[in-house]
């Protein structure tokens, strides 16, 4: 029962924080723009106007359009369940692991593409033919990532792999854990839509690939939608965040330790958006041809971890 | 590295807006308050030229620049009328875009604002009786307020934002 | 039970093809004969259902038919059970289809001829999986291939059915004789009976082993579908009707897999890890190709196809694995690859026969059968697009699907066996792996492409701007395979509990499995529960809907789309299908090998005035290139060089009478 309460706890913790992570990024960034920006809690006044705001709807779209919005809060909502936060006891497993989140992951991303094919708009469909095949060749990086860490903690569960390299922290002293590491941070850029991968703040259609397929939606879908991203940035930098280094998170339901687990995965998404911001401050986006090349980069880094972790046992 | 150092010595150079009401502005109509309490922290702005010389374009291109930074007021550019609150119009509305314009306003959801920027988007400036011009941008969508200048400066068109948002003190504290 | 379950399936098929055939009135022909086949696909599920809860095998012999060959044997065992009630599952719902598909061809005796065939074709499939010898294996293989031969070029407007038909009975044909070949050597000079073989099988040498594997996977490859054998398939397919495309897909191509489990699994005994680790790389290898053709291709149902055999090559893989496992002697470890397999066999005959279903919906209101031709179809046909969502969204295997089930076994089934295995595989599993996942994020493309460009946005053309829905019993036909959809992906351990007694009885115990509503199997250390996975997913999903209700202010107002402004929205400013998959195909140019042909038409008084360009795209088929276009020339240069015998001289001929007949008798006393 109180792995199940810790559960919920833990979704809503993530729900409520999304904002203010995108909020925070976009505020680092503007101030690393020599600008004054918004504050972190921009993002929530955004999202408060647009879902009272009225919508329009394409008469070209169908029952799909309507339908979209729903499934892809519905799976990145079911995908946050699964991700420890502060507490290393997962209700999450018992209903599914790494290769089911990133499978409903896929399933949000497929019902983005399908709303985007859906009102016949020559933009929606570039959008979602990049995105999809963007997504389809993460795939690959994001499987052999888990396996890495899979091999190491016997099961590819969440609360066991963050619990092993809990209690055994010397899993983590080798190449493998680092190389994991940057394989798994090239492939969030990617699911996330970020800089090189894709740039959140465009404006030139062309040039899009997550924002092209939302260009048709308005009020509360629109707001969804970009709440939704905003989870999925969240739960893959606590993702990041809790596989890689766990520790901090609470072991014990103890009040104190999880208030402590609460800090502690606050502070380390705080510095996985900071290193975000900087990264997208220094780099540019890359043309959409040469985003199979950064992929095929984490590729081999995550081939690399997965085999040094044989010779390493 | 270069990069980051330069910024670590450039540091913040947003200049708070002038402090005092801008002649500039003319509110066209009573804001609507629903709208305005709306949009009173967070706007998404789409600008659409009617067929303007670019001058107010090139103007309106330093809003959200490190000078005038118009994100610390909670404003953003949008690519699409449908995540738009407020349509940024420039130009005498030329035959060629009058009926994209008067679409861009029927794509945008309600409530909404539009924002005229420059002389000729009022009275069609140097362009008026051209044979190539339907009229000032009132003569295709309802207008809330109006920046006059040719081109009007950046500081006159974000206290133009804000006058229609009537957030116009805000905007002096800056 | 299972006798009379056997019978009563056997004479509803006979009865079908004699009501189809002598029945005077041409619609109540189609009506009895598809009711038959109804009446006999359901008599043969309950034969494998009883089976499969029983536990009771059951035989029978008789020399009254193909005495000289042997005579019929025979046996229902789990294994051949299972696939009865594949074949069953997928046969039903194409019997009720084809009532409402094929009324149009009422009077004809082509109809009456596709009816006959189909109720043979289904008792051909029913009876492969009982053969307990060779005789009766390979007469029920023929009276397969010949039947589903003769369907696939039944329709004369169709284009290329004469050519796919013939590239399907050549290959056919090809691996009968390789079968034939295969049980000769299996059986060794004894009885060409299976219990024979199993029992002589110990005695096979190294090389007599080698060739029945390599002839086994040669004739059973190419009738799933296994690179480099596949060629037939993305041609046959698209040709049948579409019941019988369902069919061809949904189980004759698994009667390829149930032939290589018999053979591998059943009467041989375990193989060296070298085979296991071909078969699985035979399955990457498939399971890639198949995959990035059907991102490419156009036409609706070979899409479909090369879906196809992308899933064979998945079951392979599991296959593979299996084959490995059990060579390194991790019982457990190839228990649950072949139970993957096995499951995976069933979730692809389930969802590909509801999307070859509904893409005869599509073709059949439409009128064309090119992606491109098509579009917007979700307003006109919008049961047949919800009932083909499911289909796809299986097809991409995402929760709370069956694709996914499966997929996600397949996962924890590699890294299982990373984990406990010999170094040797310390590269090959993890590639496997990630193999996999790249055909699974490809598969999404295919999906999310063949639905949206299908049935969203505008029609392309007059044909789907005025097409109509399917008639309710073709509808209804797809409900059934929609609902297995949905049960087995809800709740997977129905089928995972039948397939560990299928599996068992091979000899590959799996101990105690847990038979609860979620899926966790011994040496895997997740859990999957799907419904708790469906139920958060509502949950959310109705918090969404009640908070987006109760916005205050929510009006909706409907409009033109968003293009910019532009003055009209046409269905040319859509994305076109060749268009969607335009990034893969450039990240893959190196497998695709595109070819670009422009041509210029100019106005004959001078060159500097355009009339028209043409541009044409295409995929070279290189695999055919390269491996049968060599094959097909010898073939003709033989046939050349043999042709010189046909001088006209009678006196030639009569001599060649009694030479032909000493060289047979030289050749008998040699042999024996």
């Amino acid at each position: 029962m109180t792995t199940v309460v810790l559960a919920a706890a833990e979704l809503l913790f993530l729900a409520i924080l999304a904002p203010a992570v995108v909020g925070y990024v976009r505020w680092l960034k503007a101030r690393l723009q020599s600008r004054r920006g918004a504050d972190l809690f921009q993002p929530y006044r955004e999202f408060r106007k647009t879902f009272a705001k009225g919508m329009v709807i394409a008469d070209t779209a169908s029952w799909l359009f309507h339908l979209a919005p729903y499934v892809v809060v519905a799976s990145t909502v079911a995908a946050a369940v699964l991700v420890p936060v502060f507490s290393a006891s997962q209700a999450g497993d018992q209903f599914g692991d790494l290769f089911a989140l990133m499978a409903l992951l896929i399933l949000g991303t497929m019902f983005l593409a399908l709303g985007g094919l859906d009102p016949g708009t020559a933009f929606g469909g570039m959008g979602s033919s990049r995105e999809m095949t963007v997504a389809a060749l993460t795939e690959p990086t994001l499987a052999i990532a888990v396996l890495a860490l899979a091999l190491t903690a016997g099961s590819s569960s969440l609360g066991v792999i963050t619990g092993t390299l809990l209690t055994t922290p010397a899993n983590a002293i080798g190449p493998g854990h680092a190389l994991a590491f940057a394989a798994f941070l090239i492939a969030m850029l990617a699911e996330t839509g970020r800089l090189p991968v894709d740039n959140p703040a465009t404006h030139l259609e062309l040039t899009m690939i997550h924002e092209a397929m939302i260009l048709e939606y308005s009020g509360p879908y629109l707001a969804l939608l970009e709440w939704a991203a905003a989870l999925k940035l969240t739960l893959l930098l606590t993702l990041a965040a809790n596989l890689f280094v766990p520790w901090g998170m609470a072991t014990s339901v103890g009040a104190a330790a999880l208030a402590f687990g609460l800090v502690v995965v606050v502070a380390k998404i705080a510095v996985l958006a900071t290193l975000l911001a900087l990264l997208e401050t220094r780099v540019a986006k890359l043309r959409l041809f040469r985003v199979p090349e950064l992929l095929a980069v984490s590729f081999t880094l995550a081939l690399l971890a997965a085999t040094s972790s044989f010779f390493t046992r | 590295m270069q990069l980051f150092t330069k910024i670590l010595r450039t540091g913040v150079v947003t200049e708070p807006l002038p402090d005092r009401s801008s002649s500039a502005v003319t509110l066209a109509r009573e804001i609507d308050r629903r709208a305005q309490t709306l949009f009173g922290r967070a706007l998404a702005i789409r600008q659409v030229d009617a067929g303007s010389c670019n001058g107010c374009e090139l103007e309106i291109a330093g809003l959200p620049g490190p000078v005038y930074d118009m994100e610390r007021f909670g404003l953003h550019f949008v690519a699409s009328p449908r995540h738009a609150d407020m349509l940024l119009v420039t130009g005498p509305v030329t035959r060629n875009m009058a009926v994209p314009l008067r679409k861009t306003y029927d794509a945008t959801p309600d409530p909404k604002l539009v924002v005229a920027v420059g002389d000729c988007a009022r009275t069609c400036g140097v362009f008026a009786g051209s044979y190539a011009v339907v009229g000032p941008v009132d003569r295709i969508v309802p207008v809330d307020a109006y920046i006059d200048g040719c081109p009007p400066e950046p500081a006159d068109i974000l206290q133009g934002i804000l006058a229609a948002l009537g957030r116009l003190d805000a905007g002096r504290r800056g | 039970m299972i006798g009379t379950a056997l019978a009563s399936a056997m004479a509803a098929f006979a009865a079908g093809a004699v009501f189809a055939l002598a029945w005077p009135s041409g619609a109540g022909a189609r009506r009895l004969s598809l009711a038959s086949a109804f009446a006999g696909c359901v008599a043969a599920l309950v034969l494998g259902v009883d089976m499969l809860d029983s536990g009771i095998s059951w035989t029978w012999q008789s020399q009254a038919v193909l005495q000289p060959l042997g005579g019929v044997s025979l046996r229902v065992d789990p294994l051949g059970a299972f696939f009865v009630a594949i074949v069953a599952l997928t046969g039903a719902p194409a019997s009720l289809y084809a009532l409402g598909y094929l009324r149009e061809l009422d009077g004809r005796l082509r109809g009456r001829a596709v009816h006959a065939l189909f109720n043979v074709f289904l008792a051909g499939m029913c009876l492969v999986p009982l053969a307990d010898n060779a005789a009766t294996f390979l007469f029920a293989w023929e009276v397969m291939a010949l039947s589903s031969y003769l369907l696939v070029v039944s329709d004369p407007e169709q284009e290329g059915a004469a050519a796919a038909g013939l590239w399907y009975a050549v290959m056919t044909h090809a691996g009968f004789l390789a079968l034939l070949a295969a049980f000769v050597m299996l059986a060794q000079n004894g009885p060409l009976e299976f219990p024979a073989m199993r029992a002589a099988a110990g005695t096979l040498t190294p090389a007599a082993q080698s060739t029945s594997v390599l002839l086994t996977l040669a004739a059973f490859g190419s009738k799933a579908g296994l690179v480099p054998l596949h060629v037939w398939l993305p041609r046959a397919h698209p040709a049948a009707p579409s019941h019988v495309s369902a069919l061809m897909s949904g189980a004759m191509v698994k009667l390829g897999v149930y032939g290589t489990i018999r053979v591998l699994f059943d009467l041989m005994p375990p193989l060296s890890p070298w085979w296991g680790g071909a078969v699985l790389a035979l399955g990457v290898v498939t399971a890639l190709t198949g995959v990035l053709y059907s991102v490419a291709e156009t036409h609706i149902k070979r899409v479909l196809a090369y879906s196809t055999v992308e899933n064979i090559g998945l079951i392979f893989v599991g296959l593979g694995f299996a084959l490995l496992m059990r060579a390194y002697d991790s019982g457990v470890l190839a228990a649950m690859g072949l139970v993957v397999a096995l499951l995976h066999t069933l979730n692809h005959a389930v969802f590909k026969s509801l999307l070859f279903l509904a893409a005869g919906a599509v073709v059949h209101g439409a009128r064309a059968s090119s992606l491109e031709a098509l579009g917007g179809l979700i307003k006109r046909m919008p049961h047949t697009a919800a009932l083909c969502l499911i289909g796809v969204l299986a097809l991409a295997a995402v929760p709370p699907l069956n694709g996914f089930t499966s997929e996600w076994l397949t996962f924890q089934l590699l890294l299982a066996g990373a984990r406990y295995t010999a170094p040797s595989l310390a590269i090959m599993l993890p590639l496997a792996l990630a193999a996999v996942a790249l055909v699974a994020g490809l598969a999404a493309v295919s999906a999310v492409r063949f639905f949206g460009i299908a049935f969203l946005a505008l029609p392309r053309t007059d044909g789907a701007r005025d097409a109509h829905e399917a008639p309710l019993t073709m509808r209804a036909a797809m409900a059934m395979p929609a609902l297995a959809c949905v049960v087995l992906g809800l709740v997977p351990t129905l089928a995972v509990t039948q397939l560990t007694a299928v599996v068992s009885d091979l000899g590959l115990p799996m101990g105690q499995l847990d038979t609860g509503l979620a899926l966790s199997l011994p040496l895997i250390g997740s859990r999957l529960w799907p419904i708790a996975i469906a139920a958060l997913m509502a949950a959310a999903a109705i918090a969404a809907v009640l908070g987006t209700r109760a916005a205050r202010g929510r009006q909706v107002r409907i409009d033109a789309a968003w293009n910019c402004g532009r003055i009209a929205q046409s269905p040319r400013s859509e994305y076109t299908a060749a268009a969607f998959a335009e990034p893969l195909k450039r990240v893959f140019t190196g497998f695709y090998r595109p070819t670009h042909e422009v041509t210029v038409e100019v106005h004959p008084v001078s060159p500097y005035f355009v009339r028209a360009i043409t541009l044409r795209a295409d995929l070279a088929p290189w695999m055919e290139q390269a491996i049968y276009a060599p094959v097909v020339r010898a073939a003709q240069r033989l046939s050349a060089q043999a042709s010189r015998l046909h001088t006209g001289s009678i006196h030639l001929y009569l001599a060649l009478l009694p030479a032909a007949l000493l060289v047979l008798l030289l050749l008998g006393r040699w042999i024996r």
